[in-house]
């Protein structure tokens, strides 16, 4: 058993790791915020206010 | 990660949550190119197999052509679509819910299947340098790619900033790397090794004639493939119309500058007969350039650049699928579910954390060259869309009626040269992947099925279109 044996352990252990920030994560914010608030983003929102569009001959927006 | 004011207010008031604007054009450049330059350090010397060192040049050079036109295309059309799912929202905009469904499973799967092929490589390279330090026995690669994928994940989840901004260091060290081997083997500053005139001459210049150029247009696009992979930032920089026509022409500058560079490294230091097997010959042909130099600063320079390119491609594709899987749960297409945003770190999450297991799947028990055809394939039919979507945006909405923060030049002879090159490339894909081809092509027919005989009924049609954009023209 050498160095790179010991390696590919620490690989594992690390994988593990963040695999397991990921999910204790993921476990503590969908059981803190409701899922109206989670899933509340909505496309275009912010460019909205942000981005000003020319209208020219259009009578309104979609 | 830091929060703007308007953020935190916006978030405060109950609107909603969304993702976090903080990226610049140098974000957008290093996510477009961090996906793709892996492909300057592997995978394009297929081309020289197929076809030699001319027709790998040809390719490189038709290829280049394409895909400049979808960098024009993109930063037209997805400069006043500020939003994530790149193709996919700029198809629902523009066409259709059909067809954007289509394009984003194209966008998911060939993101993907490219990540789960970039983890394959680390595993290789990982167990190169073990051999190399004198390790006996082969190493076991799994825990290597397990673990690629896991710390990207996590960097991914933790927050876009981050996440753009290592790839924008390890991206700009790998391009450094090319940079720096070209000058140190041509006769400008270095000792001049190059032969391309003993190489390339006789039956070497184009082996199979012209059909092996036609041939070679398959892996030509691997020099750039990903480039398109830009706009899904859309909704994360701060400035949409200005950094995401910045960041994506200075993307496909630099891999026009990368790929040419690589191939005149390449096809003048190594037969074609050897670079041009990229299993038993050069699997990594820069890092072959390297070792024939003798250098062992110019090895070691180009081993990093080789990994780092590879980590720096896993990594933009699991910001872009997941950004794509995203937007798809947001608008309903898929369940609701997926459309959450995390309300610290303001990324995806669940759509981050559920392509990690899939991704894991096709790394550790699919081969790498079926991996990867599936994700050219998904990418080659979304680069077809791309043509179609324009002549459509033009026409719906001329340029008197949307401020667009960049405006194509020539239109539409770069939408007609794409679709033409396209079908060159189906062509050649057909040759040496049919099989694959056509089933890929029905698996997208059995899933547009499905969609639009069950899932469309969960659409909220209306809450899809939020473009302030006027109706448009013939409407």
């Amino acid at each position: 058993m050498d160095t790179w044996n010991y390696i590919e352990y620490g690989a594992w252990g690390l994988s593990a790791l963040f695999g397991l920030l990921i999910v204790i994560d993921w476990i503590k914010i969908d059981t803190t915020y409701s899922e109206e608030m989670l899933t509340s983003s909505r496309e275009g929102v912010l460019e909205a206010m942000t981005e000003k569009h020319k209208l020219e001959g259009g009578d309104g927006t979609f | 990660m830091a929060h703007s004011d308007m953020d935190v207010d916006h978030t405060a008031h109950g609107q909603s949550m969304g993702l976090l604007r903080v990226l610049g054009p140098a974000h957008v450049w290093a996510l477009g190119v961090g996906i793709v330059l892996v492909g300057e350090y592997m995978g394009w010397n297929f081309a020289v197999g197929k076809g030699g060192a001319y027709a790998a040049l040809i390719a490189c050079w038709f290829a280049g052509v394409l895909y400049s036109c979808v960098a024009m295309i993109d930063s037209e059309v997805t400069s006043t679509v500020a939003a994530a799912g790149g193709q996919y929202t700029q198809a629902k905009h523009i066409i259709g819910p059909l067809m954007a469904f289509n394009v984003g499973l194209y966008l998911v799967f060939a993101y993907t299947m490219l990540e789960a092929g970039n983890a394959i490589t680390l595993g290789f390279l990982v167990d190169t340098v073990a051999g190399m330090t004198g390790h006996e026995g082969g190493l076991d690669q799994r825990p290597f790619i397990v673990l690629a994928i896991m710390f990207l994940a996590w960097l991914n989840y933790r927050g876009v900033l981050a996440t753009l901004t290592f790839n924008l260091v390890i991206t700009a060290i790998a391009f450094v790397a090319i940079i720096t081997i070209f000058l140190a083997t041509s006769p400008l500053l270095g000792a001049g090794e190059m032969l391309h005139k003993d190489l390339m001459s006789g039956q070497a210049s184009l082996p199979y004639g012209w059909l092996g150029i036609l041939a070679a247009m398959h892996f030509g696009l691997w020099y750039y493939l990903g480039i398109e992979g830009t706009t899904q930032a859309a909704e994360e920089v701060r400035s949409p119309a200005r950094s995401l026509p910045f960041g994506t022409l200075a993307g496909i500058m630099t891999l026009l500058i990368a790929a040419t560079l690589t191939w005149y490294v390449c096809a003048g230091l190594m037969p074609w007969e050897y670079l041009g097997d990229g299993v038993n010959g050069a699997v990594a042909p820069l890092f072959s350039a390297a070792q024939i130099t003798g250098s062992s600063a110019l090895v070691w320079l180009l081993g990093i650049g080789t990994l780092f390119a590879t980590l720096a491609s896993a990594n933009g594709c699991i910001n872009d699928a997941s950004r794509a899987w995203f937007s798809m749960g947001r608008d309903h297409y898929l369940p609701a579910w997926f459309g959450a945003v995390h309300p610290v770190y303001r990324t995806p999450y669940r759509a981050i954390i559920f392509l990690v297991p899939i991704a894991l799947i096709f790394a550790l028990g699919a081969p790498l060259d079926q991996v990867i055809t599936f994700s050219i394939l998904s990418g080659l039919l979304g680069y077809t869309f791309m043509p179609i979507n324009m002549i459509m945006f033009r026409k719906k909405w001329p340029l008197d009626t949307i401020k667009r923060g960049y405006e194509h030049p020539l239109h539409p002879l770069p939408a007609i040269s794409l679709m033409a090159l396209c079908s060159v490339t189906y062509f050649a894909v057909f040759l040496g992947y049919g099989t694959q081809l056509i089933a890929m092509i029905g698996f997208y027919i059995v899933v547009s099925l499905w969609f639009h005989f069950w899932r469309y009924r969960f659409v909220k049609r209306a809450d899809q279109f939020t473009m302030p954009w006027p109706r448009p023209r013939g409407y």
